[in-house]
């Protein structure tokens, strides 16, 4: 795998990120940096907060202390347009979807477009076909959420989040629940991605393997801080206790020890 | 060690409810806020506000249907029976035509399309809500409120006005049919006694009192379904909720509109 781009420009950066619901602490001071062409894999417990971070990256939710900067720029500082143009910037992909189920796969992707006024339908049509394909999905584009199948609806949710070319994607758990070929071909989309356009990715997995194949650079998420942040090549073979559990699937470490955090992002 | 004192026990049971009511005459108020200043700034979602005007004014038309033209019958039918005790059964026509138009219609319209579109709309944006629809939206750099709450109100306060004028007729009419067809009224009398008093006010009334509801309605039902949380049974919660507060607002707002016009 590729090293990390440092030096390279950073594009997203998280300073001191807290959040807590009630007594409960589940982002304790969160410092990450991420630079242009990285693949960043956030790794960690489930229930570990890993999703909540990544809605806290892209201005989705407030922290209730530390910031959030866009290529330089302070999200809860600026103004709502210039938050809107921020936003633009990333492209989120859910973990169960959350595609509009009022609409069909074709319009759930042509939103983005549409909002963003990319273009005459024309184009709008090209881009979403473009994208269906890339994610195998062209034959279902006049079906709608609730008659396609989990992973079909995860894909769609890709096809929409990569509709606009932005510069950041953000994938919450993309493999979970997916057939191994399918999993194949998201890895494959977040590399090509990232050969491609250098596309800077973020994405929260369980999954090893998947880990392996698309990161440049790995962030193992325990307790609400950052406890593991080393380029791919070096992560699997740190001796960090909590990283060697995780790896290697033991029973015995700091991750099943009480104190864990659990929480619904 | 805390020690517990049921004198403050008590203030705490007192106390939570009103807090939480205040607290979300507070988050309703600042979504209101919120709905106006979207409602005046680009871009206008025109597809969307048309796809609601058809959902909650036309879509809504047989149970407005139903609901005035047996109204104004059973109007009809309670006050001839109870007029010709006193021989004033002259007036019958004068009293549905008042009634249905200052007060029935509005208010009846209202419940009945709260019922069936307030709950519609709580019940689709609170499972957006709890599918995370709602921040895919925002992901999108969409404001949730301009997208899904200026429409629906705008759709309220548009329709239910056209909605209470076909319920005027209908009601009238029922009424009518009742009174010629059933309890041997002149038609004659009955159409003279209808119109004789009615003033242009009497209708716009009734008409300013539709848009106010079917704003109060829409809106309730948008904050109750943006306020959802925790899947199935927090929707279901949120629909009840929408529909109950709906109703509520509209009936209290009644009073207070029902003495400022007349």
């Amino acid at each position: 795998m590729d090293a990390p781009a440092d030096g390279g420009r950073v594009l997203l950066e998280a300073r001191g990120l807290r959040r807590a619901f009630g007594a409960r602490t589940v982002l304790d001071g969160i410092d990450l940096r991420l630079h242009q062409g990285e693949s960043l894999v956030l790794l960690g417990p489930s229930g570990g907060g890993k999703t909540l971070l990544l809605k806290h990256l892209i201005g989705l939710r407030r922290p209730d202390a530390g910031k959030v900067f866009v290529d330089g720029h302070d999200f809860w500082a600026a103004h709502r347009p210039e938050q809107h143009r921020l936003r633009r910037r990333f492209g989120l992909a859910f973990q169960d979807g959350a595609l509009f189920d009022s609409m069909n796969v074709f319009d759930n992707v042509a939103f983005p477009l549409r909002r963003a006024r990319y273009g005459d339908e024309r184009k709008v049509k090209g881009r979403v076909e473009e994208c269906l394909e890339l994610m195998h999905l062209g034959h279902a584009a006049r079906r709608l959420p609730a008659e396609l199948s989990t992973g079909m609806r995860r894909r769609v949710g890709f096809a929409r989040a990569i509709a606009l070319q932005p510069d950041i994607l953000l994938f919450d758990e993309p493999t979970a629940g997916l057939d191994p070929v399918m999993v194949t071909v998201v890895d494959e989309l977040v590399l090509d991605l990232r050969r491609r356009l250098r596309t800077t990715t973020v994405m929260t997995t369980h999954d090893l393997s998947s880990a392996r194949a698309v990161a440049s650079r790995v962030v193992l998420l325990f307790r609400g801080q950052v406890v593991a942040d080393a380029p791919a090549d070096r992560f699997f073979d740190l001796p960090h206790p909590a990283v060697r559990q995780f790896v290697e699937g033991s029973l015995h470490g700091p991750l099943l020890e009480p104190g864990g955090t659990e929480v619904k992002a | 060690m805390q020690v517990r004192r049921p004198a403050m026990g008590m203030l705490a049971r007192v106390g939570s409810p009103v807090l939480r009511f205040c607290s979300d005459v507070g988050e309703v108020s600042g979504l209101l806020g919120e709905t106006l200043k979207w409602a005046v700034r680009p871009p206008w979602e025109g597809r969307e506000l048309l796809r609601q005007m058809l959902r909650l004014g036309v879509q809504s038309v047989p149970v407005v249907f139903v609901t005035a033209t047996f109204t104004g019958a059973v109007m009809t039918l309670q006050t001839y029976q109870g007029f010709q005790r006193f021989g004033a059964t002259s007036f019958v026509g004068t009293l549905v035509a008042l009634s249905v138009m200052r007060e029935l219609a509005p208010v009846l319209t209202a419940l009945m399309v709260t019922g069936r579109s307030g709950s519609a709309i709580a019940a689709e944006i609170g499972t957006m809500q709890v599918t995370e629809q709602v921040e895919a939206l925002e992901a999108m750099a969409t404001e949730p409120v301009q997208y899904l709450f200026v429409p629906r109100v705008l759709a309220g306060v548009t329709m239910m006005p056209l909605l209470v004028l076909v319920a005027d007729a209908l009601a009238i009419l029922g009424g009518r049919v009742v009174a010629v067809n059933l309890l041997g009224a002149n038609p004659d009398d009955y159409d003279q006694s209808t119109w004789r008093v009615l003033e242009v006010n009497d209708l716009t009334s009734g008409l300013i009192k539709a848009a106010v509801f079917g704003f109060l309605f829409t809106l309730v039902a948008c904050a109750r379904g943006y306020q959802a949380r925790g899947g199935a049974e927090g929707v279901g919660r949120t629909t009840t909720n929408a529909v109950v507060s709906g109703s509520i607002c509209i009936i209290v707002s009644d009073f207070f509109l029902s003495r400022m016009m007349f």
